[in-house]
């Protein structure tokens, strides 16, 4: 699983951090960062949902 | 056990779809059918106050994704097609009646039907120039109008429509007033100070705001088009573009007689579960939420995507009497008015804490508390605190806390 960030799209509503914040982090800065762009198997559900989650739709999952 | 073999779903918004989805994600293989009153497939409501509003973006990219493509889920649509009566069957079950008069029967039922605008009191319909906000039609007339180039704006209400409304407007050099009856803006979602805080934002940005001022009727030009909003006053404030923006009201008609507690929403218990084999999910639902032990009716767009989530799964329990957790959420959402990002996690409490920042600054973190327990947080230009404070109030984490991890 590869997660990809459409940065055009994100706003920083920071709900995907809020799941999984091993993944996504908002900084002060107020912008996104990606931490792990290839989530381990225990990981995935939670990644999902913060794809689900993101008020923008801005993420996106490429499955391997 | 009671047979789930075909489930309605009435309302084809955010909700009803996520209420779809969990259902076919937890197996549920009979027949699904989505009804809803626009002619559109599923789409995404925040972005007609703002981006659609803003210039002449696609109504395409609206398209909410678990609807991109209509065949995935195994769903029959009835769109365009509005359910006017339910009948329910003795244990479970039932027919939805809609407006042709077909009868759709079903097993299990997902109501989420939404809301509507409340209109002005004794406003009458068909003006020309007067417009309300909720649907992507109602987006698609307001933009042809700010397309022309109207003199003034005024809006009428200081709720997150309104406010977003008159800063797109603004961000289209359009004037723009906004008339509200309460001394401050958004006086059902935030403390008055906050509020007023709102004010300061958009008067920052150039709009003409009006507190404390009510409408006592609308001005009628040459050829009942409209010329303006007459105050409670008497003043007179010319305008050919009017938009109503005074809350929604709950889409329940359809259920009178039906049996169903109707009060505000569709009332269910705290598990959604409105009756046997029918939930409830989105604006229209009201619940007890046990983290805040009292009923709430959430009209947010996280809500629709959990509440619809969970409605679909609890339809399935219910089929196979099995036991759920109750339906708990911390409310969040998010408003996005100029550069400012507003978003509130929780609910206002009576007592108020800064854990940085200031309201002056336009960027802070508020955090509410009662009891000595933070109940909620209001976050300005500020993503990162709103997130940890949801969590903080998941947590029921005392104000000290709450102020430290926040500050």
């Amino acid at each position: 699983m590869r997660v990809v960030v459409d940065f055009d799209l994100c706003e920083s509503n920071a709900v995907c951090m809020g799941i999984a914040p091993e993944v996504f982090e908002v900084r002060d800065d107020d912008m996104l960062y990606v931490l792990n762009e290839t989530p381990g198997p225990e990981l995935h559900e939670r990644v999902r949902q913060a794809v689900e989650r993101c008020p923008k739709q801005a993420i996106r999952l490429e499955e391997d | 056990m009671p047979a789930l073999n075909r489930v309605v779903v009435v309302g084809a918004s955010l909700a009803g779809l996520h209420a779809a989805q969990a259902l076919r994600r937890q197996g549920f293989d009979g027949e699904l059918t989505l009804v809803g009153d626009e002619p559109h497939y599923p789409y995404d409501r925040p972005p007609l106050s703002k981006d659609f509003l803003a210039g002449p973006a696609d109504a395409g990219k609206l398209r909410l994704r678990p609807a991109a493509d209509p065949d995935a889920l195994g769903i029959r649509w009835l769109l365009g097609r509005r359910a006017v009566g339910l009948t329910r069957h003795e244990l479970s079950g039932g027919e939805v009646v809609l407006d042709d008069g077909e009868a759709i029967g079903f097993d299990g039922l997902v109501v989420a039907t939404g809301a509507r605008p409340r209109a002005l009191p004794g406003m009458p319909e068909g003006v020309g120039g007067l417009h309300v906000l909720r649907s992507v039609d109602d987006a698609r007339r307001l933009r042809d109008a700010f397309d022309a180039g109207p003199a003034r704006v005024v809006v009428v209400g200081f709720g997150f429509i309104g406010a977003e409304v008159a800063a797109t407007a603004r961000s289209r050099a359009l004037e723009v007033t906004v008339v509200e009856a309460a001394e401050a803006p958004l006086a059902r979602v935030l403390d008055a100070e906050a509020g007023l805080a709102v004010a300061e934002l958009h008067r920052g940005h150039g709009v003409d705001v009006r507190l404390g001022a009510t409408v006592a009727g609308l001005v009628a030009g040459e050829g009942g088009a409209m010329a303006g909003v007459e105050l409670g006053d008497g003043t007179v404030i010319e305008a050919e573009v009017v938009v109503v923006g005074i809350g929604v009201i709950p889409n329940t008609g359809w259920l009178d007689g039906a049996g169903l507690t109707v009060d505000d929403g569709l009332v269910a218990d705290e598990t959604c579960l409105a009756a046997p084999g029918i939930v409830v999910a989105g604006d229209v639902g009201r619940w007890p939420n046990p983290r805040f032990g009292r009923l709430m009716r959430v009209e947010q767009w996280d809500n629709a995507v959990e509440m619809g989530g969970y409605a679909g799964r609890r339809l399935l329990a219910w089929s196979r009497h099995e036991a759920v957790e109750p339906f708990a959420p911390v409310p969040w959402f998010w408003s996005d008015q100029y550069d400012r990002k507003i978003q509130l996690a929780g609910v206002p409490g009576p007592e108020v804490a800064m854990a940085q920042g200031t309201l002056a600054e336009q960027r802070f973190v508020r955090v509410y508390h009662r009891d000595g327990v933070v109940v909620g947080a209001l976050c300005w230009n500020r993503p990162r605190q709103a997130i940890q404070a949801r969590d903080l109030v998941g947590r029921e984490a005392p104000i000290d806390e709450a102020l430290r991890v926040l500050g």
